[in-house]
């Protein structure tokens, strides 16, 4: 999954309008919630994080997991029976989605890590499914139902989260924490060690490198993250069932990851966006989501393997490169 | 002598029966799989959904046409097969030059819309197909009663799976497929037209696994999830077996099937997790799977 | 003046994207046995890839009997009547002796038969059901270009048969070769073991760095040996 342009980096666009995206995706952000009904948008965030933490594993590192909804999925149990059963408050039953989820993804990768290729995918997704029969017996998961009416709770006992408008606002500070904090850790040595394995494991071996350790820390942040994720969206609908943990959840954060840009940053939040709308979309249509997102996985897989960010950011530095010669045969150099 | 381990003997005979059924499907499954991955190094994820397609059209042979179950468990293959060939040919093909995820990734998104066609046109209840004439009733074995096409299943499922040993292990034909294994490059200059042989095997994996979904129509409620439900246990088979014999893929799904029944009798809470269990186990103990050779 | 069969002019070969062959230029008669001379990473093994079709990427022309071998599917070029013995024989682990031998498919008529195989490698009678890489390196050499008499093809691509082997067996392969041209199979070899070629080939062609530089005939060898050691940095 070698990504060229990740080899050669130029500035793709100018530092102003570099900024002026930033501050323009900032003040969608902060504005969104007057224009479209903050529940979804809170959905949105939930699924961008998501994504985004299966693809500090796949993109980031090359292991193509098939069982994060056991993450997502667990984490939202927990914090459903955390906040609702033993009435724990909102931070601290986030913390334990976190742990759970974190907790399987550590058991996964122990396990998963130490095969590679498909088999990690196929044992991750056995795994995973091994959750989601548990989950269907276990009586503390409500079976069909699910566990409902969890309730939200407060923001250290100040911030009321029954609000739909301050939960949106919450939520979109925590996920935009992690989002940094998974930007900090791609680019930090970590993150080069991951690249090094995804292009060459027996190379990062061979340098006398536990590669093994560096999968499994990577595994369970990610883990961890989505395990966020889940319980952030256990907590807005105030629901915990059996579609998160199942294996079509799992697909379709992978398809999030894939339209979006394998190994990109901001590609897994656009991915996000766009899946989630089209489940919205379909859920009054008629149309069966799962055809829909199986034809766009084909669709996707076949046309343009680098999803839509990707795509755009090889148009935009092959765009830059043409300039870049063009301005080398004008003679015009020692221009940075 | 009545019971064995204090479990009635009936119960114990049938729940093992049971397994052996269920081990059947496994076994034809990943038998497919393993033939697919051998020759086109592609993890056909839509192998459960050709599975389902296949009951659901020998279900649609009957119910529409009138065809019943004989010369629907011959038509029911050849169609699947035709549609994975066209399959393989339009698409699949296009990826073999790139990431293995590439492929999983399309078979993935395949198996969903397949899924999706069936839910969307069928629902998700599941249809009824009826236990064919010359196989109804059922043998009194003293012990037990065995359904005669339960009986008919567990046979045939092992003769096809004995056939395709034989046909791979010891044919010309199966030769052929086992250098284009290792070397397809070489095999392609001695003037085998290898890609139409990755076709032609693509359309016998996935050909399999709708005759395996002919085979269960009478015996499992034809539905459009049947397929995946299977289909994630098969591959915990497939990591169990290891890919690499094609004898290691038959044996361990029946083992499977069969320990499976049998925890249904001591531990019944933990039988749909069986699978997943040895799994681990096997990952924690010998990570190359009980017949693995790596690849 | 015998007839060319095999004329490869400005030949070029990539793996990828490296670039081996540079524009490959030689031609082989009817009858002849032709040898590909040239140090390691020189393009020789690349070049009888390049014809077979093992390589992919290629340009410039190779003709083989008139026929375009750069266009032609990499499966039909067999049935060309080309046989292709490669490097390290490529002997495939999970099939016998027997279906080793049988594995490559008749391309004409007049295929050697069985017994005819078994009176020029008598090594191979009674093997059939060993595993075909139990056979020791010279067995293995054997059988690569015995699977290769049985297609019926008359052209042969042969890399490098005594690679490896024991003096003996050496001579074994060069009596076989010997038979071979006297029953009108035309050879292209790549050698490195030089006495060798020169027992059995009629011309020497010299590959550096992707291209043919230099010609010799077998006869003026004797007269060109220091030229050719300078070559083969010998």
């Amino acid at each position: 999954m070698a990504h060229r342009y990740k080899d050669f980096r130029p500035r793709l666009v100018s530092d102003p309008m570099r900024y002026g995206l930033l501050a323009l995706a900032a003040v969608v952000a902060l504005a969104a919630p007057m224009a479209i009904f903050p529940l979804f948008l809170v959905k949105v965030l939930c699924f961008m994080l998501f994504a985004a933490a299966l693809n500090l594993v796949l993109g980031f590192a090359g292991l193509l997991s098939l069982g994060h909804a056991a993450f997502f999925g667990g984490a939202a149990y927990a914090f459903a029976q955390s906040a609702k059963v033993w009435g724990w408050p909102f931070e601290l039953s986030l913390l334990f989605g976190v742990v759970v989820g974190g907790g399987l993804g550590f058991v996964f990768g122990l396990i998963a890590i130490r095969r590679q290729g498909i088999y990690f995918t196929m044992i991750t997704l056995a795994l995973a499914q091994m959750i989601y029969f548990l989950a269907v017996q276990a009586p503390f998961t409500g079976g069909e139902d699910g566990i409902q009416n969890v309730p939200r709770g407060t923001l250290l006992g100040v911030l009321d989260l029954r609000d739909t408008h301050t939960l949106y606002y919450v939520v979109l500070a925590i996920v935009v924490i992690c989002l940094l904090l998974i930007r900090r850790t791609v680019h930090s040595p970590f993150g080069h060690i991951l690249g090094a394995i995804r292009e060459n494991e027996a190379r990062v071996t061979s340098l006398g490198l536990n590669v093994s350790r560096y999968k499994l820390l990577a595994f369970t942040l990610s883990a961890a993250l989505s395990g966020l994720a889940g319980a952030l969206k256990a907590s807005a609908f105030q629901l915990a069932t059996l579609t998160d943990v199942s294996w079509h959840i799992s697909g379709e954060v992978v398809l999030m990851v894939l339209i979006g840009g394998i190994g990109t940053l901001w590609g897994p939040l656009v991915g996000a966006i766009f899946v989630v709308m089209i489940g919205h979309f379909l859920a009054t249509s008629g149309l069966p989501v799962s055809l829909v997102i199986g034809v766009v996985f084909m669709a996707c897989v076949m046309l343009f393997r680098r999803g839509f960010y990707g795509e755009t950011v090889e148009y935009l530095r092959e765009r830059v490169l043409r300039d870049v010669s063009l301005r080398a045969t004008a003679g015009r150099e020692g221009q940075k | 002598m009545t019971e064995l381990f204090g479990v009635p003997l009936a119960v114990l005979s049938g729940q093992v029966m049971i397994g052996l059924i269920n081990g059947s499907f496994y076994a034809l499954l990943s038998l497919g799989l393993a033939i697919i991955f051998g020759l086109l190094n592609v993890i056909n994820f839509a192998h459960g959904a050709f599975y389902m397609v296949g009951a659901f059209v020998s279900w649609g042979l009957l119910t529409y046409a009138g065809v019943g179950y004989w010369p629907s468990l011959v038509l029911t293959p050849l169609i699947v097969g035709a549609f994975g060939a066209v399959f393989e040919r339009t698409m699949l093909r296009r990826l073999y030059g790139l990431d293995h995820l590439f492929s999983l990734l399309l078979t993935f998104g395949l198996a969903l819309a397949l899924e999706g066609v069936f839910r969307w046109i069928y629902g998700a209840g599941g249809k009824s197909y009826p236990v064919p004439p010359s196989l109804q009733g059922v043998y009194n074995l003293g012990f037990m009663m065995l359904p005669v096409y339960r009986a008919w299943v567990i046979v045939a499922s092992l003769a096809i799976c004995l056939v395709a040993w034989v046909l791979i292990e010891k044919t010309p034909l199966g030769a052929r497929l086992r250098a284009a294994t290792e070397n397809p490059k070489l095999v392609t200059a001695f003037g085998i037209n290898v890609p139409l042989m990755l076709t032609l095997t693509y359309a016998a994996g996935v050909g399999l696994a709708g005759l395996a979904g002919a085979m269960a129509a009478p015996i499992y409620q034809v539905s459009p999830n049947m397929g995946s439900s299977l289909i994630v246990i098969v591959f915990a088979v497939v990591v169990i077996g290891g890919m690499g014999s094609i004898m290691g893929s038959i044996v361990t799904g029946l083992m499977l099937g069969v320990l499976e029944g049998l925890t249904k009798v001591f531990f019944p809470t933990a039988s749909a997790i069986t699978v997943f269990i040895v799994m681990i186990l096997v990952l924690l103990l010998r990570p190359a799977g009980l017949f693995g050779k790596d690849k | 003046m015998a007839e060319i069969r095999l004329q490869v002019s400005a030949l070029e070969g990539w793996y990828g994207e490296s670039h081996v062959l540079h524009g490959v230029t030689f031609d082989v008669k009817r009858g002849e046995v032709v040898t590909l001379l040239g140090r390691n990473g020189a393009g020789k093994t690349s070049t009888l890839r390049a014809l077979a079709g093992v390589m992919r990427k290629r340009r410039g022309s190779a003709l083989l009997d008139g026929h375009d071998l750069l266009s032609t599917p990499p499966h039909r070029v067999a049935h060309l009547g080309l046989g292709f013995v490669p490097e390290e024989r490529g002997i495939f682990s999970s099939l016998t002796v027997r279906e080793n031998l049988m594995l490559p498919p008749v391309v004409r008529q007049g295929g050697w038969s069985v017994d005819a195989i078994h009176e020029l490698f008598p090594n191979l009678k009674g093997r059939d059901t060993t595993t075909g890489t139990r056979l020791s390196g010279g067995e293995q050499q054997m059988l690569a270009i015995a699977r290769i008499l049985r297609t019926g093809c008359d052209i042969i691509l042969l890399d490098e048969p005594t690679e490896g082997l024991a003096p003996v067996i050496v001579e074994q392969i060069g009596k076989a070769l010997v038979r071979l041209k006297e029953k009108g199979f035309t050879v292209l070899l790549v050698e490195q073991n030089l006495n060798f070629a020169r027992g059995v080939a009629d011309r020497h062609y010299v590959v550096e760095q992707g291209r043919v530089v230099d010609e010799f005939a077998n006869d003026s060898l004797s007269a060109s040996m220091d030229q050719l050691n300078r070559y083969l940095g010998i």
